[in-house]
C-alpha cells in the first residue's frame, strides 16, 4: 500500500450564491485546489465527486476540461465528502493510480432537510406521522446524554457561540456574526433542548482536495500533509441512529466510535497526539458528543472543558477552528472535504487570525450523519 | 365519524387495548417495530408478527416545535400547529420504539417515566377521523 499526501485544497465560499451553480462552485473549487499544488488539471488522472443535490458532479469536467478521466459520482449521507475522499484515497494506496482529486458540492434549499423516508429504509408512515426529521434525533439524543452525564444547556450554548466566533474569523463562513450565549438560549426552541442557533443550516458551497501518492508529492509542495488514515462505518444492531422507527434494547456505541478507532489504529496516533479538530456539529449537542465519541474526553467532561475554554482556538483541545457547520453551514457533498481544507491550512501554518498556536503537527476530522454513518480521516505534517 | 389509521399494520385496530405490531426473528430472537421481512441482526428470513407491550419506559426524549415540511400529513398549518413530543420507549424487555408523547411540555417530561400507548387523533379526512399512535405518560 503505498502512502497518500494531501498537496492541495480549495475551498469555494459557504452561503447562499443566487443562481450560481453547483457544479460551478465545484469546478472552482477544483481550480483553487490545483493552484495551490502548482498542478494542472491534465495531472489529475481520476476523481471522486460527492453531492447530495446534483446527479452528475462530474460534470465539472465541462468546465475544467474534457479530459477523459475516471470521474465516479459518490453520495453517502452527511458522510458524502468523508466517501469521496477515502475512495481517491484508495485509489493512491492500491498503485492504481498517483494523483486524484475529491470534490464535493451542493446546493441546498433553505430549512431543515426532508426527503422520502423510504428512501432511507424507514416505514413511509414515518414521515407523514412527522418524525423523520434529523433535528429531532439529535434533540433526543443531546437530551438523553445531559441527564445521563450532567450537561446543561448553557453548555449548549458556548459550543455555539464559540462556532459563531470562529467564524466571524474565516473569510470563507457563511454566519460572520458573533452571537452571544444568551440570545442562542433564547432564541426560538426547535427540538427541546436545542434551540435555533444551535443548528447548523443547509446552504450552498464547495470544496476540493488534490491527493497523490507521498513518494511524489515533493513535486508539487514543500509542505505535503500526509493522509494517515480514513475510516467509514455504518451503525451496528443496537445502535439508536437518524430515522429510526425503533431501537434494540442492548445499546451499541454511536458508527463514529468504530470508526474513530479504526481511523486511530490504523494512523498509529492516538487522541492525545491531535492539535486540531474538526467534528461535526450538525447542532451543538452532536459537537459535545462527538468530542467523547471520537475519544477527546471522557462523557461528561464536556461541561468543565467548554467553561475553561479548552476548544476555542487558543485551548488544548481546538474543535472547528473555522466556525465548524454552525457557521458555515452544511452543503452536505463539501462539508467533509471544508473540514480537511481547514486542518491543511492549519498543520501548514495558514489559517490566519485563526491560526492555532503552538504548530500543531496533526489533525482530524469526523462527519456523522443519515442514516447512520460515520467518518473520520486523521492527518499530520 | 369512523376512525381510520394513519398507516397499516402499525398498531391492532380496532381494539379496546390496541398493542403495537411488529415482528420477531425465529433465529437469534432479535425484534423490529413495524414488521420487516429479514432480520436486522443475522439476515434470516425467518421473520414472525410480534404484538408489544402496552407500557413501557421513556428512554429518550424531544419536542417538535416547528410545523414538519411534507411527507409530514398531519394537516396543520403554521397557524394551527401545535409542538408535540417524541421519545424513545423501552417496551417490556424486548424493544424501544419512537413515537409520539401525548405531552410536549418540558418541564412534565423525564428519563425513566412509565408510558402507556394510547390512540390519538391525527386529522380529519372528509368525514372520516384518522388516528395515530401515541405514548401517555402514567
Amino acid at each position: 500500500m503505498h502512502d497518500v499526501a494531501i498537496i492541495g485544497v480549495g475551498l469555494h465560499p459557504f452561503g447562499r450564491f443566487g443562481t450560481k451553480s453547483a457544479i460551478q462552485m465545484g469546478a472552482e473549487a477544483i481550480r483553487l485546489a490545483l493552484a495551490d499544488a502548482g498542478a494542472e488539471w491534465k495531472d489529475v488522472q481520476f476523481a471522486f465527486g460527492g453531492s447530495f443535490e446534483v446527479d452528475n458532479p462530474d460534470a465539472v469536467v465541462g468546465l475544467l476540461g474534457r479530459t477523459g478521466i475516471p470521474f465516479m459520482d459518490v453520495y453517502n449521507g452527511c458522510a458524502t465528502a468523508a466517501t469521496a475522499l477515502e475512495m481517491t484515497a484508495d485509489g493512491i494506496r492500491a498503485g492504481k493510480y498517483e494523483l486524484g482529486v475529491a470534490v464535493g458540492m451542493d446546493k441546498h434549499g433553505t430549512g431543515a432537510f426532508t426527503s422520502d423516508p423510504t428512501y432511507y429504509g424507514a416505514p413511509s408512515w414515518y414521515g407523514e406521522n412527522g418524525q423523520f426529521l434529523t433535528t429531532k434525533f439529535f434533540g433526543m439524543k443531546i437530551n438523553r446524554y445531559m441527564h445521563d452525564f450532567g450537561i446543561t444547556s448553557r453548555t449548549l450554548a458556548r459550543v455555539a457561540a464559540k462556532n459563531y466566533r470562529n467564524g466571524v474569523l474565516n473569510p470563507n463562513a457563511f454566519r460572520r456574526t458573533a452571537i452571544e450565549e444568551d440570545e442562542i438560549l433564547n432564541s426560538k426552541m426547535l427540538n427541546y433542548p436545542l434551540t435555533q442557533r444551535m443548528f447548523c443550516s443547509p446552504d450552498e458551497g464547495a470544496a476540493a482536495v488534490l491527493l497523490c501518492r507521498a513518494d511524489i508529492a515533493h513535486r508539487y509542495t514543500s509542505t505535503p500533509v500526509f493522509l494517515r488514515a480514513t475510516a467509514l462505518r455504518t451503525r451496528r444492531y443496537g445502535a439508536y441512529e437518524v430515522h429510526s422507527s425503533w431501537a434494540a434494547v442492548d445499546e451499541d456505541v454511536a458508527p463514529t466510535v468504530y470508526a474513530s478507532r479504526a481511523a486511530y489504529e490504523t494512523a498509529g496516533i492516538g487522541p492525545e497526539d491531535v492539535g486540531v479538530i474538526q467534528l461535526q456539529d450538525t447542532d451543538a449537542g452532536a459537537e459535545i458528543m462527538h468530542m467523547s465519541e471520537n475519544g477527546f474526553c471522557a462523557d461528561g467532561d464536556q461541561e468543565k472543558l467548554l467553561a475553561e475554554g479548552a476548544t476555542e482556538i487558543g485551548g488544548r483541545l481546538p474543535v472547528n477552528t473555522d466556525g465548524g457547520l454552525i457557521a458555515n453551514g452544511e452543503p452536505i457533498g463539501a462539508s467533509g472535504l471544508r473540514q480537511v481544507h481547514e486542518i491543511v491550512r492549519q498543520l501548514r501554518g495558514q489559517a490566519g487570525d485563526r491560526q492555532v498556536p503552538g504548530n500543531p503537527k496533526v489533525g482530524y476530522s469526523q462527519l456523522y450523519g443519515a442514516p447512520g454513518t460515520a467518518g473520520v480521516a486523521i492527518m499530520s505534517l | 365519524m369512523p376512525t381510520v389509521p394513519f398507516a397499516p399494520d402499525v398498531f391492532t385496530w380496532p381494539a379496546d387495548e390496541p398493542q403495537l405490531i411488529g415482528s420477531r426473528c425465529g433465529v437469534c430472537a432479535a425484534v423490529t417495530f413495524p414488521e420487516q421481512p429479514s432480520c436486522p441482526r443475522c439476515g434470516s428470513v425467518e421473520m414472525a408478527r410480534r404484538l408489544f407491550p402496552r407500557r413501557g419506559t421513556l428512554i429518550a426524549w424531544t419536542t417538535q416545535e416547528f410545523l414538519p415540511k411534507a411527507p409530514y400529513a398531519g394537516g396543520e398549518t403554521q397557524e394551527t400547529f401545535k409542538p408535540f413530543g417524541v421519545g424513545l420507549v423501552q417496551l417490556g424487555d424486548e424493544i424501544r420504539v419512537e413515537g409520539r408523547l401525548t405531552e410536549s411540555d418540558p418541564e412534565k417530561l423525564h428519563s425513566g417515566g412509565e408510558v402507556e400507548l394510547t390512540i390519538i387523533p391525527f386529522r380529519e379526512d372528509g368525514d372520516t377521523q384518522v388516528v395515530t399512535f401515541a405514548f401517555k405518560p402514567v
